[in-house]
């Protein structure tokens, strides 16, 4: 039995060498996001191309009120607690959230592609599973819809097929869905994949060329979208990225959740770092005047 | 029923002491149990007629929910699972009772179990292939199920090792096979007493099913010897089984559900509402079939006594959850204990509370011990709570997580109260059915049970008992009445 053992032994490697490196294995691209909220504006364009990109099913008011809505990339609002409204005398007590002088702040909200994914061991039958491109990714044809991976998944970003949503496209709309991605049927789990249709194709076409990635090859719907350039993506192994100067300068490292920032100063920040999943997505923070 | 007859029934309710009558006839034992499986009068078929309808309410939602999708369920991007799984680990909880009577109390030689653990048994095993039905069912794509078995396919895909799920499927398969062969194995004796007495096409089947039982002394060895063996092999896989459901939620991340004393709460909430269903069960049995020689109220007595300190043992491991999430002070679990004890799902929390916890404090009082009516409705209420529970636990850590922008409240669509509903209903069938076709009562251990409690087990308490009382006991060494040559087959 060589080879079994060989398996275990190097499944063995691969672990040591997972917890002595912060919990990741040989990874060829690392791909990663920065978004800067103080940049967004809650446009929701990223949200409406992801909808176009990725073939996302539009379910309809009421069942985007009973919240089996299909939106990847959602926009979600915040607002100052009304104590800290400077105009909050002006304010009808009644609608206050709404008539905040300030307005809301805005924080795009997609699948964070933790490195250490509650969503991946939870999976029966491994339908989400990590790929050596950093990214976490959601096998439709594996998936059967026991749902576990979305109780898990402290951020809410997975969402299920609750019907076949096929009356999204009618005639002559399905000639605009996106024949690099497959439309999902009805019990299957789908989520943010960072485009996992440009991010081969970038690839493949570097390949072809015979050289290695470079930066701004790939280009997400939602970044290529965004009117202000609120969204960074590149690969973080990738040491002239944008993506990881900008991690580096705001002195966020993957693979811990204390970071020892030398400068209290800088905005950088990932969403529940203190449940040790390891997302991939910078946030930078807004910064407003008091 | 005359006024003669009504004096001579009396000792059968208030005054009975004894587990048994101890002077009851094997030929009437026999005739009883046998009688309770001929001529279902109108009771049965009523019974019969609302499980049936229940269930087919439960196919028209499922065969909706199969072409139409999962929506209709009511559930929501936070809330995926609901009355699905809650319901599923309630049925999980009920099947423990049946291993506890009938495997447990076998290794400790409780005999008082005897006249009831048959019953408890067949619960056990309907439970699970209740059970068994929600984490099926609850998929988005049901056609898929198999999928989650470890068979071999020219893809060489498997299932994923490290989900709770998969350990779920191998648990409860194990655990229904084995209690099903422990079922089918301690039946063997009395569906040789079964085919004795058939005709037709009964006499066919336990024919088939006695597998040749004679009652010689070598059928009776490896009887007692296989009998052993599955109940030792039962026990830890009826407690692993509630340990690995529990997992479902303890591995996970959500707050409220990552605790670690998840594994023996559940067991003991399993034992607690199986416990519950017995005495259900029993007293519907001993009402409908008259078995009244031998679901006696002493041992109803006992079962009560037990399930009061099943009921403690889980109310103790409840507190204890609560305050390990109190002084931990892990915000977003207090932020859920807190929301289940005021938030919008409170009436129900607190209806778990007062059933599951302070309800059983009736069970001290003998009057309600030996009253059948108040009973009945006592251990339906306990079943409640315990549905509660797992209630409970499921659908507010889904409503509050982590991510505030995902915090809702939903109730449940009409599909899944349909599938709840139909549950029982397939329950029902089953054990309609089953007390029916087979023997309720186990015929040849109340038989042991008798003829134990005549000759040997008491004769040495009782000596010592009247030497205490200063009356002289039996004479030491006063034969015993000859027993017949076998207790099956006869």
């Amino acid at each position: 039995m060589p080879s079994l053992l060989g398996n275990i032994f190097k499944g063995w490697a691969d672990y040591s060498k997972g917890v002595e490196e912060g919990g990741h294995h040989d990874y060829e691209h690392m791909f990663a996001m920065v978004i800067d909220l103080d940049r967004c504006t809650g446009c929701n364009a990223c949200s409406t191309a992801c909808y176009a990109e990725n073939n996302l099913a539009t379910v309809g008011e009421d069942k985007f009120g009973a919240r089996q809505a299909m939106h990847w990339m959602r926009i979600e609002r915040y607002f100052d607690e009304p104590d800290m409204d400077p105009d909050k005398d002006k304010v009808e007590p009644a609608n206050e959230t709404d008539t905040q002088s300030r307005g809301a702040s805005f924080l795009p909200m997609m699948c964070q592609h933790c490195n250490a994914a509650p969503c991946e061991p939870v999976c029966p039958v491994g339908a989400t599973y990590h790929t050596v491109d950093g990214l976490n990714a959601q096998v439709y044809n594996r998936c059967i819809g026991s749902r576990y991976c979305a109780n898990n998944c402290p951020f809410r970003v997975r969402y299920f097929n609750f019907y076949e949503n096929a009356e999204s496209w009618p005639a002559p709309m399905d000639q605009q869905l996106n024949p690099d991605i497959s439309v999902r049927t009805k019990g299957v789990m789908e989520k943010c994949s960072m485009c996992i249709q440009r991010t081969r194709a970038g690839r493949d076409a570097a390949k072809r060329e015979g050289r290695d990635l470079k930066d701004g090859d790939i280009q997400t719907a939602c970044q290529q979208t965004c009117p202000t350039s609120a969204i960074l993506f590149g690969d973080l192994l990738d040491e002239n990225s944008v993506v990881s100067k900008v991690w580096k300068r705001q002195q966020v490292k993957l693979g811990t959740y204390k970071q020892d920032k030398e400068n209290s100063e800088l905005r950088g920040y990932r969403i529940f770092e203190e449940l040790n999943v390891d997302t991939k997505v910078l946030y930078l923070e807004r910064v407003r005047e008091v | 029923m005359s006024a003669q007859q009504n004096l001579a029934n009396k000792h059968l309710t208030d005054e009975q002491t004894k587990d048994i009558d101890e002077n009851i006839e094997w030929a009437k034992i026999n005739a009883d149990v046998l009688r309770s499986m001929e001529n279902p009068r109108r009771g049965y078929w009523v019974a019969m007629a609302i499980s049936v309808a229940l269930f087919s309410v439960m196919i028209y939602a499922e065969v909706h929910q199969y072409i139409y999708g999962m929506g209709d369920a009511g559930l929501n991007t936070s809330h995926m699972w609901d009355l699905y799984i809650s319901t599923f680990v309630f049925w999980i909880g009920m099947s423990h009772s049946g291993t506890l009577l009938s495997a447990i109390l076998h290794l400790v030689h409780a005999d008082w179990r005897k006249p009831i653990y048959r019953f408890a048994e067949a619960m056990t095993t309907f439970s699970l292939l209740t059970a068994g039905i929600f984490p099926v069912i609850h998929l988005g794509r049901v056609w898929n199920f198999y999928w989650v078995m470890p068979y071999v396919s020219d893809r060489g895909l498997w299932p994923n090792f490290r989900s709770p799920l998969i350990w779920d499927a191998f648990a409860i398969t194990a655990y229904l096979t084995s209690s099903v062969l422990f079922l089918y194995i301690g039946m063997i004796p009395d569906l040789a007493i079964c085919r004795d007495n058939a005709k037709g096409w009964r006499k066919k089947l336990y024919t088939w099913l006695s597998l040749g039982w004679r009652g010689d002394d070598a059928q009776w060895r490896n009887f007692r010897f296989t009998y052993l063996m599955i109940a030792c092999l039962l026990i830890p896989l009826a407690v692993s089984v509630h340990s690995i459901v529990s997992m479902d939620f303890s591995m996970s991340i959500m707050p409220g559900w990552h605790v670690t004393t998840f594994p023996p709460y559940f067991v003991a909430g399993a034992l607690y509402s199986g416990c519950a269903a017995i005495i259900t069960l029993f007293i519907l049995l001993r009402y409908f079939f008259k078995f009244e020689h031998f679901m006696t109220m002493p041992i109803l007595d006992k079962v009560c006594k037990l399930t009061f300190v099943i009921a403690m043992v889980w109310t103790y491991l409840n507190l204890v959850e609560f305050a390990s999430v109190w002084y931990g002070h892990d915000i977003p679990s207090k932020e859920v204990l807190l929301a289940k004890a005021s938030g919008p799902y409170s009436p129900f929390f607190w209806g778990m509370m007062i059933f599951g916890s302070v309800l059983p404090f009736a069970l001290l009082s003998k009057w309600v011990r030996r009253n059948m009516y108040v009973l009945f409705f006592v251990s339906v209420f306990l079943n409640v709570g315990m549905w509660l529970e797992r209630w409970m636990i499921v659908t507010p850590t889904l409503s509050l997580g982590y991510h505030p922008q995902a915090f809702n409240v939903m109730w449940p669509g009409w599909v899944e109260w349909a599938m709840v509903g139909g549950s029982f209903g397939w329950f029902g069938m089953l054990f309609l059915v089953f007390v029916k076709v087979f023997p309720s009562v186990s015929m040849y251990e109340v038989k042991e049970m008798v003829y134990h409690r005549k000759r040997t087990v008491y004769e040495d308490v009782d000596e010592m008992m009247n030497l205490h009382s200063g009356v002289p006991g039996p004479v030491p060494g006063s034969p015993p009445t000859p027993a017949p040559q076998s207790t099956g087959g006869a």
